[in-house]
């Protein structure tokens, strides 16, 4: 959090100040719907490595985070991208060849550890996963846990109820919270105070703002102050949380934003056969990104204004209807 | 009866297991396309759902993630994940909600991997994880698996245990501590299995037209009661009709 009147920077900024070599670091989006495609690529592009990266279904973002040879660890429930990547491909080599280490967590387990760190608690239960080997197959050692203050203790705690039988639960999952160094999420609309405004379904992007030390939005509209207040109950970025808000126009380009535009399929089956082959994976982060100077050049290279026009979403649906997706 | 391919009748298999006030949990693929062909054809009253948070979805379109902003468009609410799991983990409306979901192994007692094959740390072959499966598995007192009838996917032991199915037998959800319910059907390529009552072990409830059971036994490490298998009956002209022209009708799923 900061309390500047006036937090608008520049990507290239933003993220020099708040992303650093070893930040622990979520994203916000979901597979292929409003990841912070934009930043990510600036990650890549300022060769920033050794991150924690925390996701519960960061498809597009991850993988991306992944190839470019940023990430080190990973906390993660689900790294998959819909009909485009059943298993997104750079993530299972980076497991499979041993170049990142992983701890596999659910979904629900992720949004309740990214909200107890927003709520300021060191844990919350559940009673998913009882007895299967989320809780019980650890991937990070119990030594390297004791090393690293960052990192909580132990992987989760099953638990007997305390209140007894209550609820009619006899035993929680405990799921330890989690407090990001830094935070992106990309919104529909934020001003430059940082209130911001997401449209449609919010995943665990709230929860993840608030347990940030710093967050930065990147938005596709900057307004103003006074817009955004005329209807408070539908902004759910509190301004108090925000460090850096960023105007990138397709900002979550080739993952969708409801609303403004949809996920682009072309694009998605090039990175696919980009990603399944490391020559090729090289020469698509030479080209697309180290080479690159900003988004904008980046969907330039991808078919610029005509490829929008075929992404754009309709006003009523808030997705291009008809796209061809196949 | 027409021509129609395994995909689609595995589609309309499932939709059947589908009743008026359910609230069906789907994931991506043809998990989503039986839940629509539910809502089409036998269970109009239904409730489509999503983990992202979406209830009710219009769905005029198919979407090919559960963050499509396909299932946003004239949902009743859109909210978060925090809604959607805590829906399912709240007994109250828990209990009218049934899960799809797919693996990459499954044993019999219907546990489920989506995780690894192979040691946990450097796996032979990485999949995407549990994402909300494991979360519904746990919660929902009804499960519908997809699964492709292969020797290496119907394993006897897991390599990871990713989604509680009946664990380890009569009682066993009770003395993980997880809420009763589990896996009610597997549905596969080649036919259509339930789980015993007593025993909650995997039986062979149906063949598909066509296929022995020996050739569905051949397809599984380890073997199952095969004594209340009966034919499954196809899909019938009018579910394919609809499926087709209504669901899916770009053949995105299909």
């Amino acid at each position: 959090m900061n309390m500047k009147q006036d937090k608008v920077m520049t990507l290239k900024d933003a993220v020099r100040e708040y992303v650093k070599d070893g930040s622990h670091i979520s994203i916000g989006g979901f597979t292929i719907n409003r990841n912070p495609m934009a930043a990510v690529h600036e990650i890549i592009r300022q060769r920033i490595n050794d991150l924690h990266l925390y996701a519960h279904s960061n498809g597009q973002g991850a993988d991306e985070l992944i190839g470019g040879g940023c990430v080190s660890r990973l906390d993660i429930a689900y790294g998959g991208n819909g009909k485009y990547a059943a298993t997104c491909i750079r993530f299972r080599k980076a497991v499979q060849e041993g170049t990142i280490q992983i701890e596999d967590y659910s979904n629900f387990q992720m949004t309740l550890r990214f909200m107890a760190g927003a709520m300021g608690v060191p844990f919350l239960p559940t009673v998913s996963s009882l007895g299967t080997d989320l809780v019980n197959v650890w991937g990070f050692s119990k030594e390297e846990r004791e090393r690293d203050p960052k990192i909580p203790n132990q992987k989760m705690v099953v638990m007997d109820n305390p209140f007894g039988g209550w609820m009619d639960t006899p035993k929680v999952v405990l799921v330890p919270a989690i407090q990001t160094d830094v935070t992106i999420l990309h919104v529909q609309k934020a001003d430059k105070q940082g209130t911001g405004r997401i449209q449609g379904l919010t995943f665990a992007d709230v929860e993840q703002g608030k347990s940030a030390k710093n967050l930065i939005l990147t938005c596709e509209e900057l307004v103003d102050t006074a817009v955004l207040r005329r209807n408070p109950d539908q902004n759910n970025i509190p301004f108090i949380h925000v460090d850096a808000v960023v105007p990138v126009s397709y900002g979550a380009y080739p993952t969708a934003c409801y609303g403004y535009y949809d996920y682009d399929p072309a694009f998605l089956w090039r990175y696919a056969r980009y990603a399944k082959d490391d020559n090729l994976y090289r020469e698509y982060l030479r080209k697309f990104v180290h080479e690159v100077k900003d988004h904008e050049e980046f969907i330039a290279l991808n078919g610029g204004r005509e490829r929008l026009a075929k992404i754009k979403a309709d006003p009523i649906t808030g997705y291009a209807v008809n796209l061809d997706r196949g | 009866m027409g021509e129609y391919t395994l995909r689609e009748m595995m589609t309309i298999v499932a939709a059947r297991e589908i009743r008026n006030g359910d609230i069906v949990f789907c994931g991506t693929g043809i998990s989503m396309l039986a839940a629509m062909a539910a809502k089409n054809i036998n269970a109009p009253e239904s409730v489509i759902f999503f983990e992202t948070g979406a209830i009710d979805s219009k769905l005029e379109e198919i979407p090919l993630a559960v963050a499509d902003s396909r299932v946003m468009y004239l949902a009743a609410t859109n909210g978060g994940l925090f809604d959607a799991f805590t829906t399912m983990q709240n007994p109250i409306t828990g209990r009218h909600v049934i899960g799809i979901l797919g693996a990459a192994q499954i044993d019999l007692y219907g546990n489920l991997n989506t995780t690894v094959i192979g040691n946990y740390i450097k796996p032979k072959n990485r999949f995407s994880g549990s994402g909300g499966g494991c979360d519904v598995a746990s919660f929902v007192p009804r499960c519908i698996i997809f699964m492709q009838q292969e020797k290496k996917r119907f394993v006897n032991k897991l390599d990871y245990f990713t989604s509680p199915g009946h664990m380890n037998g009569s009682n066993g959800r009770k003395k993980a501590g997880l809420r009763e319910g589990g896996p009610t059907v597997v549905i596969t390529n080649m036919a259509v299995f339930r789980f015993d009552e007593i025993t909650r072990q995997m039986y062979l409830a149906g063949c598909y037209p066509g296929i022995t059971t020996q050739q569905i036994l051949e397809n599984m490490e380890f073997a199952v009661d095969v004594s209340r298998a009966t034919e499954v009956a196809p899909p019938t002209a009018e579910e394919l009709k609809i499926l087709r022209n209504k669901c899916d009708p770009q053949r995105l799923i299909l």
